[in-house]
């Protein structure tokens, strides 16, 4: 292998190459060409690194220096001062929002420094489309371990011992889950990943697959090996073509050398794996309508029991996890349940990846011990709220959790604190919202979705979440009447108590949560007809502090509705019988002079 | 259809061809009419009644079968599609920094609705829950390039570039 003085890491995944990092990384390829470089110095494209707020970003190493929003003209700079003079390119690195000191190093950042990576380890430190450098960082050691050194009762035992939980959402464990598939009686088992992510502010496995195919492919074949599953699929969405491509090329790589397919590392453990596109429906994402989408029918779930376990994929005993769970098991098998049980709290063990989005600075995917408090991933990885705007709550789960208050922000993030709190784990989505979100327009948003997406099988979810969305509808347009809160309620645990799957059972969450949490928010909608966060526009009202006014003009001029009027530097007025609640008005006034209420 | 009389042009014989290929690649394989759909749909840009009538034949399933799968999933489309896909995204990141607005914006520049395709099919314009691009948000896919931290002001130099 040829020895190189320096790494330059480019990141190439979604967030980064939507800004750019592409052109950055042909820059490089170019000048490093130009200047004679490419020998000693060698150019890698990652995937994400998570830190997608800063993209394009470019991590230098030996040094691990951290440049942020890198564009193609800053590169012969970079290869001048840094690569040649030894000099990190200043202007370039990240600076923390909350300290003015500039902080170079990729580990130290704040961002990274309380981040504890494991299931993903290797997103952004290798090329994904080379198993080799998989290999480099420990790959495949730990599917070698249980095939030759384990029982397949031995890893079951070993994945129970860990505690690891079904990180999809609903955190069954994972161990005793593969033990009543492996008891289940029949020759022919299935293994599915379950890759169908649609979570809205949810994008953890895809980085996975797109980063580090390879740690979801060897947590399948130990799975197989552990269960007795001589055939896999992988359930992927549509929507996420590279991670598809990648996929691919992994498994055809993998067989290739004898670590997928027939009598895996010489041994006679055999396991096939394929791929299945989804075609974009969110219920998919549950585990009796995504099978019934692998056999080609309409995705739609059934009653269970029958678990999965017993009569899965075409009636055969089957076992389903997803992406991030299947991502935990190499680590374990290889360093051992007790290293994964020292991480997290006594019932959540190990990490849970979130992705960090909303009003927050750094946006991005964090990786963090459970338990750690909501407080820790917003204020300290996540650096605060954008613009130094009032922190008011934050959405946990997607559209099947619920949101939790500023106030308990010391909430630990684990799987029981979470659903106590209203909300749930789900698939890991943190949306942080500021005092500009309405928390009656963020629920209405979220029962717009799984109104939309329900897929029609069950009356509780079908019609209950149509009925509910109406009523927020009407609340958020300013008809609300008094009686609107308690129907929610009603129709909230009704639907919870007797919805077919996850989908309907959790589809009320986010209403419910809001209305436990900020019901004030609701009154004032209906009785004073008022958003107090000035987010719904049929609620707000414009006047014009006559005092401010100039009489320019501007906005009569701007109004498209004809609603502003008034003398030449007079002050002006607005009819509200004609405003349209556009805002036109206020982008054109140059003194501050109109308001919104 | 091409009328009585005429030859079948050329693209059109290509095109069966494709099917015919695509048929024979899935022939005996378990849970095939999902892939075949998404296949066909590669070669004629949407799903034309015929194109689901022979598929319903070559799988030996009921025609309502296949079009009870067809209208299940948001990936299929029974219309033609415009020359470019415009997907306005309104996830939830997008919508606490503000989608909703662009995406106003963007019914008026390309003047059609969600779902809807342009006469000259030019563009047809989506909503979708998640590109999965939160950081940037709020973000616009037009066919493979993402617009991301847009402002509505910034749309209609976007738009402009895809003919």
């Amino acid at each position: 292998m040829q020895l190189v003085r320096a790494h330059v890491l480019v990141c190439g995944g979604k967030n980064c190459t939507a800004s750019g990092s592409e052109q950055v990384r042909e820059a490089f390829a170019k000048e490093l060409e130009k200047k004679k470089l490419d020998q000693e110095i060698r150019l890698v494209e990652t995937d994400c690194h998570g830190f997608c707020e800063m993209g394009p970003l470019v991590i230098v190493y030996p040094e691990g220096t951290f440049y942020v929003r890198v564009t193609a003209e800053d590169v012969p700079v970079i290869i001048e001062e840094h690569l040649v003079k030894g000099r990190p390119v200043d202007r370039l690195l990240y600076k923390a929002p909350v300290k003015e000191d500039e902080i170079p190093k990729y580990k130290e950042l704040d961002f990274y420094r309380k981040q504890h990576r494991v299931a993903l380890r290797n997103c952004g430190s290798i090329n994904p489309e080379k198993i080799e450098e998989y290999i480099a960082r420990g790959g495949y050691a730990s599917l070698e371990k249980a095939i030759y050194d384990l029982t397949p009762e031995q890893v079951i035992e070993e994945t129970k011992t860990s505690g690891l939980r079904g990180r999809g959402g609903g955190g069954f464990p994972t161990g005793l889950k593969w033990e009543f598939c492996r008891r289940s009686p029949g020759d022919l088992k299935y293994l599915i990943c379950n890759a169908d992510e649609g979570d809205p502010g949810a994008f953890m496995d895809r980085s996975i697959l797109e980063g580090d195919p390879h740690s979801l492919i060897e947590g399948m074949a130990i799975a197989a090996y552990a269960i007795g599953c001589s055939e896999g699929y992988i359930y992927c969405r549509a929507e996420y073509p590279l991670a598809i491509k990648r996929l691919k090329i992994a498994i055809a790589q993998a067989e290739e050398l004898g670590l997928l397919g027939d009598n895996i590392l010489g041994t006679d453990f055999s396991f096939t794996l394929h791929i299945k596109e989804g075609a974009g429906a969110f219920v998919c994402g549950e585990e009796t309508a995504l099978m019934a989408s692998i056999e080609g029918k309409r995705g739609m779930p059934r009653v269970r029991p029958p678990f999965p376990a017993q009569k899965g994929l075409w009636d055969k005993p089957s076992n389903i996890n997803n992406v991030e769970t299947y991502a935990n098991v190499p680590m374990i098998i290889g360093k051992g349940a007790d290293w994964f049980g020292s991480m997290g709290t006594e019932k959540s063990k190990g990490t849970k990846v979130f992705a960090l989005t909303g009003k927050v600075n750094n946006t991005g995917l964090v990786e963090v011990p459970m338990g750690v408090t909501i407080r820790d991933i917003i204020f300290e990885i996540g650096g605060g709220i954008v613009g130094g705007k009032e922190y008011k709550g934050v959405q946990i789960g997607g559209p099947s959790g619920g949101c939790i208050p500023a106030s308990l922000m010391d909430t630990p993030v684990d799987y029981e604190s979470l659903i106590e709190a209203g909300a749930m784990m789900g698939s890991g989505g943190l949306v942080v919202m500021d005092e500009t979100t309405c928390m009656v327009d963020l629920s209405r948003f979220f029962l717009n979705f799984t109104q939309s997406e329900s897929c029609g099988k069950c009356t509780p979810c079908r019609e209950g979440t149509k009925r509910m969305l109406e009523i927020l509808t009407r609340i958020c347009e300013g008809e609300g009447v008094p009686e609107d809160i308690e129907t929610l309620e009603r129709l909230g645990r009704v639907i919870k108590s007797t919805a077919l799957c996850g989908l309907g059972n959790t589809a009320p969450n986010p209403v419910l949560s809001t209305l436990r949490y900020f019901r004030d928010e609701y009154e004032a909608h209906i009785y004073d007809k008022r958003c107090p966060a000035h987010a719904c526009s049929a609620l707000l009202v414009y006047t014009i502090d006559e005092e401010k006014c100039s009489g320019c003009g501007r906005c009569a001029r701007a109004c498209p509705a004809g609603a502003i009027t008034g003398e030449k530097k007079e002050p002006h007025k607005i009819d509200p019988e004609k405003c349209i609640k556009c805002g036109s008005c206020i982008e054109s006034c140059k003194r501050g002079a109109i308001l919104r209420l | 259809m091409p009328e009585a009389g005429c030859a079948q042009p050329a693209e059109d014989v290509q095109m069966e061809k494709e099917l015919q290929d695509l048929f024979a690649k899935w022939r005996g394989v378990k849970g095939s009419l999902i892939p075949i759909l998404q296949g066909a749909q590669e070669i004629y840009g949407y799903l034309p009644k015929e194109v689901l009538l022979q598929i319903a034949r070559e799988l030996k399933l009921p025609p309502s079968r296949v079009f009870g799968v067809v209208t299940f999933y948001a990936q299929f489309h029974l219309e033609p599609r415009g020359r470019n896909i415009v997907r306005v995204c309104l996830g939830t990141a997008c919508h606490v920094r503000g989608a909703s607005k662009v995406y106003e914006r963007l019914q008026d520049e390309i003047g059609v609705g969600d779902g809807e395709t342009t006469e000259d099919l030019r563009f047809t314009l989506e909503t979708v829950a998640c590109l999965g691009c939160c950081g940037l948000s709020p973000v616009v896919m037009i066919n493979d390039d993402t617009h991301g931290r847009l402002e509505p002001e910034n749309l209609k130099g976007i738009v402009d570039q895809y003919e």
